[in-house]
């Protein structure tokens, strides 16, 4: 039995997961999504990852970025180190993609703020 | 220079208080912000985490932050950029400058406070040693990193487990420094559960509750901190101290409301909450001036920060058409059994016809608990809870009914009872 904590919303639900002969018994859970992380815990741990990089000629210095979508825990900081030495320029729109398939996950990283250009 | 409403901050309480505001129906609205941009705060939390509550999926701050400019925008709504209000007036009289209108007097017919809050700097906690350079607050570190692009150091120490400090842990070691340890003096995190996980002990670094902070050593630059365990007393136990070297420590000590406007005014501040006291309208006890977000009391959940500001924003345009009586009979609603502070702290006297959403938040962690409304002696609406943290704001919504019988009562408070 491991006990964790619910990351996927501000809740936070304490939980306790069990494993049982064909899968896994999770409890405290307030919605499923809790339960489907928990077991994405014991399973397969995943992260978004977010950063910023420096961008020339906008109304901001750096535009932020995130994996699309969470990545695998263990690729946190290979992502990381794709984004170095990546510059953009201005104009970027939210949504841009700044590097794709980092680390070989299949995800992208995208910019999570429009940078206008001035 | 008149106006209906003015909006002092351009963050998500301001943004979420003017589309409140223009949904009900008021047209004549104007935000001043003192920065280049809307959004406030959230501009340099790049981190998610942001509004699964009300949007049902998980933003970073700048992507919450847009979804509101856009709102602001589509209804045409005004707003000032770079604009600092210097004065607020008992007579609703804005003063603010920039460098294209100068210097501007604006006489509202109502005012929303929604200025945010700041962050307890290093002299309000009194630490012993150098003045070197290498500390900085949490927040100035994470703009300093996000937006400027600039590291402040290579091995951190952080003080105070507040969530800035967490999510500055995680940031500092994604961009390459080592986090020697965060250091808490009281025995539980005011962070959120899920950055002690995600921004902790996913990268393994320490978290020292019961200890402090008691020397700064180094001359021109940090060269080390020294920590020590505390007693029940929070003082410190010197024999046990140990010295970490570093180069940068990060002060995450807590934010305190930024309310000099309201001070200026005269208008009546919560010793604990450092906001102005509200009713149910978030109408301050100065009559037609508003207050919502982290100027009104600190929030960890941007979604709770919106939903409060629109109510507020919503209340104001209801003011400014006529439709709120003002100065009839309050009653303030009390705390007890661990609850440090309610808001609302007052709601009227008189007939209900919308319910009401009460914040709070307790004094200690507690396990197992009820947290209540009683008035008059009978409990009128409450919530089992497995747990409360001084970290996690707790709330409870009273249906109209309930809120009926909250106002008609002559003694309510909002508390715990420990099961
Ligand atoms: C580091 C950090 C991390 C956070 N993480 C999360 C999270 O993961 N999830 C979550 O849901 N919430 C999080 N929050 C909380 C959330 O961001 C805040 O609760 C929210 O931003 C508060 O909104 P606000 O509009 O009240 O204040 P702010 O965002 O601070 O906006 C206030 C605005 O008023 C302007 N202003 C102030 N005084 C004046 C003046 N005199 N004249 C003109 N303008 C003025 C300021 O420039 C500012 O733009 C975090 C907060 C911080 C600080
Ligand atoms: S279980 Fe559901 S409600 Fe609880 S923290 Fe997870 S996502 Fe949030």
């Amino acid at each position: 039995m491991r006990e964790m904590i619910c990351i996927c919303c501000p809740m936070g639900c304490r939980m306790t997961v069990e494993k049982t002969a064909d899968g896994y018994l999770v409890t405290g859970n307030t919605c499923p999504r809790g339960k489907a992380y928990a077991i994405d815990e014991m399973t397969a741990p995943k992260r978004m990852v977010t950063s910023s990089v420096p961008v020339d000629g906008g109304n901001f210095k750096m535009v932020s970025v995130k994996t699309a979508v969470s990545i695998p825990k263990e690729l946190i900081f290979k992502a990381l180190d794709s984004l170095k030495g990546v510059r953009m320029t201005a104009p970027v729109k939210e949504g841009d993609v700044v590097v794709k398939n980092t680390a070989g996950s299949g995800v992208d990283f995208i910019a999570t703020r429009n940078v206008d250009k001035c | 220079m008149k106006r209906n409403l003015v909006i002092i901050g351009g963050g998500p309480a301001g943004l979420a208080a003017a589309i409140g505001a223009y949904d009900e129906g008021e047209r004549d609205i104007l935000i001043l912000e003192r920065e280049p941009n809307l959004g406030g705060i959230l501009n340099q939390c790049i981190h998610n985490g942001f509004g699964l509550h009300t949007f049902k999926e998980e933003l970073t701050g700048p992507e919450y932050a847009s979804r509101f400019i856009r709102e602001v925008k589509a209804r045409n709504i005004e707003y000032k950029l770079n604009t600092t209000v210097i004065k607020l007036s008992g007579e609703k009289r804005v003063t603010a400058v920039n460098e294209t209108d100068g210097l501007m007097n604006i006489d509202a017919r109502a005012v929303i406070l929604a200025c945010g809050c700041r962050e307890r700097p290093r002299g309000a906690i009194n630490i012993a040693g150098c003045r070197s350079a290498g500390i900085f607050s949490a927040g100035t570190a994470q703009k300093l990193v996000n937006m400027e692009g600039y590291m402040p150091g290579k091995e951190v120490v952080i003080l105070g487990s507040g969530d800035i400090g967490l999510i500055m842990a995680r940031r500092m070691t994604s961009e390459g420094a080592v986090v020697k340890a965060v250091v808490e003096l009281m025995p539980y995190s005011s962070g959120l559960n899920r950055n002690i996980v995600q921004c902790l002990n996913d990268f393994n670094i320490p978290l020292k509750f019961s200890h402090t902070v008691v020397d700064i050593k180094g001359n021109g630059r940090v060269k080390s901190v020294v920590i020590a365990p505390v007693d029940e007393k929070l003082n410190p136990i010197m024999d046990k101290a140990e010295e970490i070297s570093c180069d940068c420590l990060l002060l995450s000590v807590g934010l305190l409301p930024e309310n000099e406007l309201a001070k200026q005014a005269g208008i009546a501040l919560s010793p604990v909450t450092g906001g102005a006291e509200v009713d149910e309208n978030m109408m301050t006890l100065s009559d037609g001036v508003f207050e919502c977000g982290n100027v009104l009391h600190v929030h960890d959940l941007v979604d709770f920060v919106s939903e409060e500001s629109a109510h507020a924003g919503k209340c104001a345009a209801r003011y400014i058409a006529g439709k709120i009586e003002s100065g009839s009979e309050r009653i303030k609603i009390g705390t007890f059994g661990g609850v440090r502070y309610c808001v609302p702290e007052y709601v009227y006297r008189g007939k209900a016809s919308e319910g009401i959403g009460l914040k709070m938040r307790v004094n200690n962690v507690y396990r197992k608990v009820r947290i209540k409304v009683v008035a008059d002696g009978v409990e009128i609406a409450g919530k089992n809870k497995q747990i409360v943290t001084p970290g996690e704001m707790e709330t409870l919504s009273l249906t109209a009914e309930q809120a009926d019988k909250l106002k008609n009562a002559s003694d309510v408070s909002v508390g715990l009872e420990v099961k």
